[in-house]
């Protein structure tokens, strides 16, 4: 069993997935807001790779991933920071997420086996298709005990969600409705739970987060209803936007779903 | 797989380049374009409506007219293929005609486009008018500026302009936006992409739309000169549609010589620049491998050129293709060449081309043409969005 399946076996239900970017908002905060976020009970931890067009982020994490980028950030620091991180975290899954061109630019090989080697357990690449993944990394990510992540909307054919749930050994990011991440859920009262029912009436292999659009305690709770937990990332970016202390806000972030 | 270049595989490659690199929140809306758009396209009706609107609306066929002063002094012979006579002023309309028709038959009730220059703005939300569809375009905020007269035109039309504020402020970032939008409204938006570039089937369904220009320059060609085939083709090329359309149908023969010509800025080397075919390495940009400017980290850098129709970090998958296989010429034209290829058009032929076209123009004297040789430049668009530019660079031009 791997490090995702034992966190989601040990609590069950209720699980918060926080995400955060690299480098931000400075270049050394990665390393002790993994650490605040695990100690303040952060079930899972996803780290954002930086990218400079992030189609599938909204503005709150736009604008952390410039400033990330501006502040020095990028794959091989990111690997470097990470170095010892399983000595500090030794229990909580790490997820890498970002998009796929620095990726390849870095070369899939070497990122895989650096990421392993630093102790990261997932991978989320949005713009990763189902396909491709198959075709050209699937071998490499499993040679290095990898586990991908993918995106599951209230638009994916019953099909395809099984083939992403055949396809991983980790869970899957239901998508809570249309839009970028950190934007209101404008969806008719209903809709989204039917979409949330639906998925769970299909018995699948793995458990399920919801993210985007998650932000606070009660939206939190709300989402846990209908998965086994939830993923929170621009709420708590916004929570880091003007201190000097990064982890002490995020700690308290953390506490302040979870209270 | 064999891979022509008129055509890309099945999953949208010419070569290594192409593909659909998007995330699954869009992955309904493209799959359902992808097994769609050939047989909404071969549809008779589709033609039907397709040709009488190209006919009627847009005003096609553009004339093929032959350059004799420009001819004159590059000692060769020149052809412009007027799509800057095309209805809204460049080649654009041909694209948005044909896609808001597709959008129909999709159902979809809204559409939104990026735009640079804003003509592809422009086409957009004239089509829109056209259908009684609601339009919403997204531009970059410097692009905004220096082309402000598309950006009335466009509200004049009835369109929503929303203002790109990301990034370098450029085509690439309202590429970013409309996606985003796209992302967010999954059921009833189509996104009307402006050029040979974004997820498979976008390019291979920009290149069929744009391929009138090359189909009527074969008929052209064969009644002033004899010949289908003339010896050179020359395009500018931002994301490479109005390229695509003027290659198309000499693709496969190789006795025409394609050039391709991309805006070098202040100088390939100078960091302000937009040639993407000398500074690019492979890379993803709007959910397609493709020839990108990008860092040693994968980041991509934020292009420069005088000309916001040009101003994009990539080209089409397909221009990349022919770059690689060395089907076509790529040469780049600086800022100031450009400019001084918009007076020289204009006093020797009476014709104000877009910032865009003057790069393409900017090329006559390093063809190589000899005095027997055809020569057809693509007149991707007219001059009147850049008066203020020309106003601006009045000096330096002549
Ligand atoms: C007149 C004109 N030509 C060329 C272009 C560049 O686009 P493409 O390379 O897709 O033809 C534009 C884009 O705005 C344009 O307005």
């Amino acid at each position: 069993m791997n490090r995702i399946q034992q966190a989601f076996q040990k609590k069950g239900k209720g699980l918060l997935n926080i995400y955060f970017t690299a480098g931000y908002p400075r270049l050394h905060d990665t390393v002790p807001l993994i650490q605040a976020v695990a100690a303040a009970g952060a079930d899972l931890i996803e780290i954002g790779m930086p990218f400079s067009d992030p189609l599938a982020d909204g503005p709150v994490i736009q604008a952390s991933s410039t400033v990330a980028l501006r502040n020095g950030m990028n794959l091989r620091v990111l690997f470097d920071q990470l170095q010892g991180i399983r000595e500090l975290v030794p229990d909580t899954p790490i997820l890498l997420m970002g998009y796929l061109n620095p990726v390849m630019q870095f070369g899939v090989e070497n990122f895989c086996r650096k990421a392993a080697a630093a102790g990261v357990d997932g991978v989320i690449l949005p713009d990763l298709p189902l396909d491709d993944y198959v075709q050209e990394y699937q071998e490499i990510f499993r040679r290095h005990s990898l586990r991908p992540v993918f995106l599951v909307t209230p638009q994916t054919a019953p099909a395809r969600i099984r083939r992403i749930d055949e396809l991983t050994d980790s869970f899957l990011y239901l998508v809570s409705g249309p839009g970028t991440t950190g934007g209101q859920n404008t969806q008719a009262e209903g809709v989204q739970e039917a979409y949330f029912q639906r998925i769970e009436d299909m018995q699948l292999r793995n458990p399920r987060l919801i993210g985007f659009g998650i932000s606070d305690k009660a939206s939190f709770r709300q989402a846990c209803r209908y998965a086994e937990g939830a993923i929170i990332g621009s709420a708590l970016i916004r929570a880091l936007e003007d201190t000097e202390d990064a982890p002490a806000a995020a700690q308290q972030f953390v506490r302040s779903v979870l209270a | 797989m064999s891979t022509t270049y008129q055509q890309p595989t099945e999953r949208g490659y010419y070569g290594q380049f192409g593909g659909a690199f998007i995330p699954e929140m869009l992955y309904p809306n493209v799959e359902e374009l992808r097994e769609n758009y050939l047989a909404i396209l071969a549809d008779p009706e589709f033609q039907q409506q397709y040709q009488l609107l190209l006919r009627d609306y847009v005003g096609r066929p553009t004339p093929l007219f032959e350059a004799k002063r420009l001819s004159a002094k590059y000692n060769t012979h020149i052809f412009l293929k007027r799509e800057d006579l095309c209805h809204t002023g460049a080649h654009k309309v041909n694209n948005t005609v044909g896609q808001i028709l597709l959008a129909k038959r999709l159902g979809k009730t809204r559409i939104i486009a990026e735009t640079g220059a804003g003509q592809h703005g422009v086409a957009t939300a004239t089509v829109c008018a056209l259908m009684g569809m609601q339009c919403i375009v997204y531009m970059g905020e410097v692009d905004m500026e220096r082309q402000k007269p598309n950006v009335y035109r466009m509200r004049l039309l009835g369109a929503e302009v929303r203002a790109a504020m990301s990034g370098s402020r450029t085509l690439k970032d309202a590429t970013n936006e409309a996606i985003r939008d796209w992302i967010s409204n999954p059921v009833d938006t189509h996104y009307i992409i402006g050029s040979v570039v974004g997820p498979h089937p976008y390019p291979d369904l920009v290149a069929r739309l744009q391929a009138v220009i090359s189909e009527e320059m074969r008929k052209q060609l064969l009644e002033k000169t004899g010949s289908e085939l003339p010896d050179y083709v020359v395009a500018c090329v931002g994301g490479g549609s109005n390229a695509a359309g003027a290659f198309y149908h000499f693709l496969e023969e190789p006795a025409v010589k394609l050039v391709a010509v991309e805006a070098a800025g202040h100088g390939i080397h100078s960091g302000h620049s937009a040639a993407t075919s000398v500074l690019g390495k492979p890379g993803i940009i709007h959910g397609s491998r493709t020839l990108l400017m990008q860092d040693e980290d994968g980041q991509i850098t934020e292009p420069y050129s005088i000309s916001a129709g040009l101003d994009y970090p990539g080209i089409g998958p397909l221009h990349a293709f022919l770059a690689d296989a060395g089907r076509a010429r790529f040469i780049s034209i600086e800022d100031e060449d450009a400019l001084k290829a918009v007076a020289e058009c204009s006093r020797l032929e009476g014709i104000i081309p877009a910032l865009e076209t003057a790069h393409a123009l900017a090329v006559l004297g390093q063809l190589g043409a000899g005095p027997d040789d055809v020569v057809v430049v693509n007149l991707s668009g007219r001059g009147d969005k850049d008066l203020e530019t020309y106003v601006k660079y009045a000096d330096s031009m002549l």
